[in-house]
């Protein structure tokens, strides 16, 4: 008997229209792993019966037409969902209810899939580990040596409940690679689309220059069809882009032949690890093998990228998160007077990861340092942009690591913000130039740990960077070595 | 360019968050920290490069001038820490 929990969710939409299980069973499956697994602490919010309900009106009314039935799906808690708690992870909004449906999210349970709850992130999506949310860190369903590791961040819970087969599929967000990094280091496929592939509204913002929603899935195959669905003008979000209706999983080609591959000499960083370093002269040769064309690239400014975006992010996010003043909803602390009840709502409301970035967003855009900082990092992003304009002359794509490392142990950042920013140095460029990237998991190391690269594509060229990603995938047959270690 | 305990203190007044004198302590160190990883951008000359807000060139689109009837205020009130039927309440504001 399948073990449904277990399909790919273009698999599970398959059986479910093809008659081979009811999308109660489909739903099942997967809350009875969900209702095991606490330890984990993917999820904020469970919506269960709900969840519970819908699978059996599909299965009722036996419509199976719509392009995501009865694919369970659990979403960030970034994303506004209609009279279900959304909370960004943050005591702040902890208690908070929206009356309106994200964009993208209204996607999806029209082409019937079904909400089975919110999954946890670092706070207000900032973070490379999913230690700073207001309730509590996810663990990775990857351990080293029966040691818990995170899952990275900040789309944490989002990965590891993907890995754990506790959602079908998910969609996450990423500002500096919140997607791409989590699905790194939990072996999954992770997708940031172009700036202005989906809409961003309804999405708790954090940068709005740099924010996007992705998938988050168990194979390229799946990230085509989430991408397909969520993706699309919106005239609510006046930065989405209105390109033709995307096809994206149809049109999957499983071929290189003839692409050009850039390999950015950038990207070898001092002391990167042997491994990591291996791993991508691998996918290098794989392609090569397969006739495409590898060239040496530069992108000169990518040491820059992390500084720039550690002025432009908390930037944004001062101003983005100046919102939440316990006035019209959220938490609210007491106060003499409307200031006082403001910088106390605030001090109590926000943990320290998103306090230190409001601090220096509000330093950089402040009087007599705006121009210093603020206006040289929009300088220095055009420059990062124009790399990229450069190299994408003579070349398709562009492969690099995702990540210096593999996931680690929690704490070892603690005491050291830089120490953790430096985990998004290979991501963080596709967000400043608006450029579409993949994660794709590739094999496990010594320590059984798995380990990814990253390709870049042109802006709004998705099909280039999935076909090449699939490519690879069809190649190397990554196998997750999850065990259910967690279940009680 | 570096932050003494003076600017933490303008810097919170502005970002409207109360800081205690651990936080300031703490705050200091890291904020400086996070300031001096930022400033190598200096070491790049942008005398004659525009600064980008957008990735995007599409201009702004413009919408329709047309009425749209939303009536929610009694779902959007349910959020409100402290409200009557057509208010949010707060601190008093005026003296």
């Amino acid at each position: 008997m399948t073990d449904l929990a277990k399909l790919t969710l273009v698999e599970s939409i398959k059986y479910v229209k093809e008659k081979k299980c009811s999308a109660s069973e489909l739903v099942g499956a997967y809350i009875k792993r969900i209702e095991k697994s606490d330890k984990l602490n993917c999820f904020n919010t469970k919506d269960l019966e709900n969840a519970h309900s819908k699978a059996k009106k599909i299965d009722t009314n036996q419509k199976l037409d719509k392009a995501l039935v009865g694919a369970p799906i659990a979403v960030k808690d970034l994303f506004c969902t209609k009279g279900v708690k959304t909370t960004a992870s943050s005591k702040i909004l902890s208690n908070f209810i929206p009356t309106y449906e994200s964009t993208v999210t209204e996607k999806l349970w029209n082409e019937d899939a079904i909400l089975i709850g919110k999954l946890n992130s670092d706070e207000f999506a900032m973070g490379s580990s999913n230690e700073t949310s207001n309730f509590g860190n996810v663990l990775n369903p990857y351990r080293l040596n029966n040691q818990n590791l995170v899952p990275g961040g900040s789309s944490g819970g989002c990965a590891s409940a993907v890995a754990a087969d506790l959602t079908s599929a998910t969609i996450g967000t990423d500002t500096g690679g919140s997607i791409r990094q989590p699905a790194a280091f939990t072996g999954i496929v992770g997708l940031k689309p172009t700036y202005g592939r989906c809409s961003r509204w309804g999405i708790v913002a954090f940068a709005s220059s740099l924010d996007q929603a992705g998938p988050m899935t168990k194979d390229v195959k799946d990230a085509a069809l989430m991408l397909d669905v969520i993706s699309g003008y919106d005239e609510k979000d006046s930065t989405s882009a209105k390109k033709p209706k995307s096809s994206f999983l149809s049109s999957i080609k499983n071929n290189v032949k003839g692409l050009r591959v850039g390999v950015p000499k950038e990207y070898r960083v001092d002391n990167m690890p042997k491994e990591v370093d291996d791993l991508w002269k691998e996918g290098i040769k794989i392609l090569k093998d397969n006739g495409a064309i590898i060239k040496d690239i530069s992108l000169p400014h990518t040491k820059y990228a992390l500084p720039t975006y550690y002025i432009i992010a908390p930037a944004e996010a001062s101003s983005n998160l100046a919102r939440y003043d316990g006035v019209r909803y959220g938490f609210r602390a007491e106060g003499k007077d409307l200031t006082e009840m403001y910088e106390n709502t605030r001090s109590e409301g926000f943990g320290a990861e998103v306090k230190r970035r409001i601090m220096i967003g509000t330093y950089v855009l402040s009087s007599g340092y705006y121009d210093a900082y603020y206006l040289k990092a929009q300088k220095v992003r055009n420059l990062i942009k124009i790399d990229f304009d450069n190299a994408y002359k003579d070349v398709d794509v562009i492969l690099t690591p995702t990540t210096p490392t593999p996931a680690f142990k929690f704490g070892e950042n603690a005491d050291d913000p830089i120490a953790m920013y430096l985990n998004d140095i290979f991501t963080v460029t596709a967000n400043l130039a608006g450029l579409p990237a993949i994660s794709l998991p590739i094999k496990h190391n010594k320590d059984g740990l798995p380990l990814a690269l990253q390709l870049f594509g042109k802006s709004f060229d998705e099909q280039t960077l999935l076909n090449t990603a699939y490519f690879i995938e069809q190649q190397v047959n990554f196998k997750s070595q999850v065990k259910d270690w967690w279940m009680s | 360019m570096s932050i003494n305990k003076d600017t933490i203190k303008k810097i919170s007044k502005l970002a409207r968050i109360s800081v205690t004198n651990e936080e300031t302590d703490r705050l200091e160190k890291d904020l400086n920290s996070i300031l001096k990883f930022v400033e190598q951008l200096k070491e790049l000359n942008t005398d004659k490069i525009a600064p980008i807000a957008s990735v995007s060139d599409q201009p702004l689109t413009m919408s329709e001038d047309e009425v749209k009837k939303i009536n929610e205020k009694k779902e959007i009130l349910q959020n409100a820490p402290d409200k009557n039927t057509n208010y949010y309440i707060v601190p008093k504001v005026i003296e």
